[in-house]
């Protein structure tokens, strides 16, 4: 049955990736590149990874569909053709896609108990883990507690991604924003009439932020976390956005407060860290942030997806902002 | 009372996946963008609640049937909106409703 579902899935990966290279319709490109995230974000599921899959659904098909969308706003709609056949471009992808699939020869087989990244670490967290950390999600275990390093890392190159975006295209023209907003017609102004659109939005707008902060908190025992709850959370202010308009939303919630959250998540990961260290342990070593290693646990990964979460959700709004903004330029 | 419950279920789950075949060939065979949208509507509507409530029957009294049952809710609300947005904004950017289709065959 396993056998079915994933072949059916990859057939149908393989068509929408031709799909995608045939259309000269940008709009019809993205929405397939959206269908390409979520057919992904199936075979995780089928693979058990429901954490993976839920980050995958939640940045692949929603967050950079929105954001691919607003960014064709700015340009054309329309894909030029290439003044010659890249041929050369076609013989190094196709060499380098034979290299790599020679590459997996010498790889164990899926699910190979044997194989050694099943016989490494991954025998103590899956063993000890609930000794040693608490949560039943192991995969919030080994995120928070084990990795604590590199999912600092990620989410200071999440950082490090929003400041680079708001640095390289900015909010260019946002002063003038006012007036070339009703010449673009980017408002909000020309959604005034989809009573029923806005009538359901803001009965939806509280229920996602409500299951952003479920997802945030319930992170520890189910598939969750500060990285999906961020988007999930950023979503639900893009959904305003996109009928408000970016002026609206702006006031709601400035693009200079999102970019201190942003940092405040960084700071408050980083923080928990030196926070262990100055109590006696090692850096993010949350044992001894609390007389019982377990509850010292529990606090340290709570604090550290919060971190996570802020930082996400700032970032995401913030480069969807930086985006929008740009389309108001458009002569 | 178990097998009359799951005979309901295959029953409903059958049926969605029949409107779901049902809304696919409707997509590509209809003749205009209104009665495509209402064959995809039947997909996003009918077929997914059907399929959710033989799902429900399936897990009785759980935990998933609640997380289902939300499901539910938000497609009931959602998919309709989608649909009702997508002809509103159709109109509005002027596609005839009527399809003319005696004319036509």
């Amino acid at each position: 049955m396993d056998l079915i579902i994933d072949i059916t899935l990859l057939t149908f990966l393989g068509i929408t990736a031709l799909a995608i290279n045939r259309i000269d319709k940008l709009f019809c490109v993205i929405m397939l590149s959206g269908l390409y995230s979520l057919l992904c974000a199936s075979l995780f599921v089928t693979m058990d990874a429901v954490d993976v899959a839920f980050t995958e659904a939640a940045v692949g098909t929603g967050i950079v569909t929105v954001l691919l969308l607003s960014t064709i706003g700015a340009t054309d709609t329309q894909q030029r053709s290439a003044p010659h056949r890249p041929l050369l471009a076609l013989l190094v992808v196709c060499t380098t896609g034979a290299i790599l699939v020679y590459g997996t020869m010498d790889m164990p087989a899926y699910g190979d108990p044997e194989a050694p990244v099943h016989q490494h670490v991954a025998p103590r967290y899956l063993n000890e883990s609930l000794h040693e950390v608490g949560p039943p999600n192991i995969v919030t275990s080994i995120l928070a507690s084990y990795r604590g390093i590199d999912t600092l890392g990620e989410t200071v190159v999440i950082f490090t991604a929003g400041l680079s975006v708001v640095g390289l295209i900015g909010f260019r023209g946002m002063q003038k924003f006012g007036d070339r907003k009703r010449a673009a017609g980017i408002t909000g102004d020309d959604m005034d009439e989809h009573l029923v659109l806005r009538i359901i939005i803001k009965i939806f707008i509280p229920l996602i932020l409500l299951f952003a902060l479920y997802v945030q908190f319930h992170g520890d025992y189910g598939p969750g976390g500060g990285f999906q709850a961020g988007v999930i959370f950023a979503s639900g202010f893009i959904f305003y956005t996109l009928m408000y308009g970016l002026d609206k939303a702006m006031q709601v919630i400035a693009p200079r407060v999102l970019g201190y959250i942003g940092a405040l998540g960084v700071l408050i990961y980083g923080g928990v860290g030196v926070a262990t260290m100055l109590l006696g342990g090692n850096f993010l070593d949350y044992n001894v942030l609390m007389h019982d290693p377990l509850h010292g646990q529990h606090l340290g990964i709570f604090l550290v997806e919060l971190g996570v979460g802020l930082t996400v959700f700032s970032i995401m709004l913030l480069i969807f902002f930086a985006f929008s903004s740009r389309k108001g330029l458009r002569q | 009372m178990e097998t009359m419950l799951s005979w309901i279920s295959t029953l409903c789950i059958g049926l969605g996946v029949f409107l779901g075949v049902t809304g696919a060939v409707g997509i590509f065979r209809l003749p205009n963008f209104f009665t495509r949208l209402h064959a995809a509507s039947i997909t996003d509507s009918g077929c997914a609640f059907l399929i959710l409530f033989g799902l429900m029957l399936q897990s009785g009294l759980t935990i998933p049937t609640v997380k289902l049952c939300f499901i539910l809710i938000f497609l009931l609300i959602s998919s309709p909106t989608a649909t009702h947005a997508l002809a509103k904004t159709a109109l509005d950017c002027g596609a005839e409703p009527t399809p003319h289709l005696h004319e036509e065959r």
